[in-house]
């Protein structure tokens, strides 16, 4: 009996082996496919944005792309190590410090779209249709005092939706970790995804900072709704951009300038500025093609080709 | 209550169905965590049984050691193996991370210490009067090995199935080193039962969960059973 259920197992692990060896066989039917890894921010994952556009790519250039959700911290160190190819990021800042250490080459803005201040419906610190700055200024307020339901919840995972949450508190006139981390029991870091924290801001009926993109495809898992969402600051612009192969000599950098030339080819920004007009009834992204004036970069950094 | 009892039949639908992602990922634990179970047990039963065999200074010490690791925590593997084969590591150079072959790595280093533990506490188990004997029935090195591992051989297997129900419960490692991701390549992706438990719930498919956690549950019965079974005879 023992003997038979061992002998069990292992056919039954043989077989499963078997399986998988077929399946992938199947795949890679002429040559093995190169892999493509990319690190990317959680709010671009989260939408499902990068599932819609890999099936075309990896059957045009024979690879499978691999991805790697984090924060844009997480995936910036990612990059600085060497361990991916490619960067999806939303964060200028850090972007360029990056790119001027050397680490990263050929940037290219793809995509973009505005953060919003989502919170319980009843709104109960009272911000709606506030600047984001004065809006951050009151849920502070309101927070310290411990009025009744004003909550808000952070990122607090040093990813670009977190860096973008800490520029409107500076731009506010507030010292981040001085006066607002740890100012109060109404201030939550959550450490996790933008998808996360949505649902924790949910359930909390809390305020949060979140792109639009990753609330809309969450919506209808939610009650709380936008309650600030104009502002010049809230703008979200999207990069992709290449680990330099000089850094780390690893990298695939070939089918990293494919990627890139994928991601702002006609037909991918066409398919960018319609993504989730189907199930949420608005596109989540804008193509950033042409929109260079609007978006404040330089044009040739707006979705051009690589030379 | 409703919600949980809905998506505890859809869970069930996914299972019976044989849902492609779930029984992907299944596969891929299964796989990862049954390697890491083997390439430990190459290890650690014959560490054991050189630390219980030989007389030498320390040896309490390290028993001692090596208990200690039981509680381990699977993200200090995680960050210790990530260091390692990083590209920036010493390692780097092997392209390692987010790969199954790393996460069996992690995997073998988490459940080598309890499995190298529970084999020298096998091995003392046997009972003295029984080694006496052997010895002085004027066995020679080997016979008493053989002899010995017979005696404990009930106690080793369950080394080995708890080394096996670590290594495909854990999931700070995994997510660390495999990166929980998702190609259209089996052996490119990473994602298994509690890394996908975890993303999953965080994106509010609860159902999906659900039917992964319940497979998780069954796997472990399984394995319970099995050793049960074993250690009846």
């Amino acid at each position: 009996m023992e003997k038979r259920s061992i002998f069990l197992v292992v056919v039954v692990l043989v077989a499963a082996l078997l399986i998988c060896g077929c399946t992938q066989s199947e795949v890679a039917a002429t040559e093995p496919p190169q892999t493509l890894r990319i690190a990317t921010t959680t709010s671009l994952y989260d939408t499902g944005l990068l599932d819609a556009l890999t099936p075309a790519f990896e059957q045009e250039h024979n690879a499978v792309v691999q991805i790697v959700s984090a924060g844009t911290g997480k995936a910036l160190e990612y990059g600085q190590r060497g361990d991916v190819d490619i960067l999806m990021v939303h964060d200028r800042a850090r972007e360029n410090t990056f790119l001027e250490e050397g680490y990263g080459i050929n940037r290219r803005v793809f995509a973009y779209n505005y953060f919003v201040i989502v919170g319980p419906e009843s709104d109960p610190a009272g911000i709606r249709g506030l600047q984001p700055e004065e809006a951050f200024t009151t849920l502070r307020e309101k927070g310290i005092e411990g009025t009744e339901g004003v909550v808000f919840v952070s990122r607090g995972d040093d990813s670009g939706t977190h860096g973008k949450e800490k520029a409107i508190w500076q731009s506010a006139g507030y010292e981040y970790a001085a006066d607002v981390q740890q100012s109060g029991e109404y201030y939550i870091e959550a450490g996790s995804g933008m998808g996360a924290t949505l649902v924790m801001a949910n359930e909390k009926q809390a305020y949060t900072l979140s792109d639009i993109g990753t609330y809309l495809a969450y919506q209808g898992d939610l009650t709380i709704v936008p309650v600030v969402d104009e502002g010049d600051i809230l703008l979200n612009i999207y990069s992709v951009m290449e680990i330099n192969p000089a850094m780390h000599p690893g990298v695939n950098t070939s089918i990293a300038q494919d990627w890139i030339n994928y991601m702002v080819s006609d037909d991918v920004q066409q398919q960018i500025a319609e993504f989730g007009v189907e199930s949420y009834g608005r596109p989540l992204f804008n193509a950033a093609a042409g929109k260079a004036d609007t978006l404040g970069i330089p044009a040739e950094e707006c979705a051009t080709p690589l030379a | 209550m409703n919600e949980i009892i809905q998506a505890f039949f859809q869970a069930i639908e996914l299972i019976i169905t044989l849902d492609p992602s779930v029984m992907e990922i299944t596969l891929r634990s299964l796989i990862i965590s049954f390697s890491a179970t083997l390439i430990a047990t190459v290890i650690a039963i014959p560490l054991g049984f050189l630390i219980q065999i030989h007389e030498f200074y320390g040896k309490k010490m390290v028993i001692n050691l090596v208990q200690t690791l039981y509680a381990l925590p699977t993200v200090i593997v995680g960050l210790f193996v990530f260091v390692f084969i990083s590209r920036a590591g010493p390692f780097g150079f092997l392209r390692l991370l987010f790969t199954p072959t790393a996460m069996i790595i992690a995997q073998t280093i988490l459940i080598l210490p309890i499995m190298t533990g529970l084999t020298i506490s096998a091995l003392t188990g046997v009972d003295p009067t029984i080694r006496d004997t052997i010895r002085s029935l004027g066995a020679n090195t080997r016979q008493y090995l053989g002899l010995l591992v017979r005696e404990a051989r009930f106690a080793i297997i369950a080394a080995i199935m708890l080394g096996f129900s670590r290594a495909i419960s854990e999931v700070g490692a995994a997510i660390m080193i495999g990166g929980n991701t998702q190609t259209s390549a089996f052996w490119t992706s990473t994602r298994v039962l509690t890394t996908a438990i975890s993303l999953e719930t965080s994106m509010g498919n609860i159902e999906f969960s659900m039917a992964l956690g319940i497979i998780l549950l069954s796997i472990a019965l399984v394995v319970n059973l099995v050793m049960m079974r074993v250690q009846q005879r």
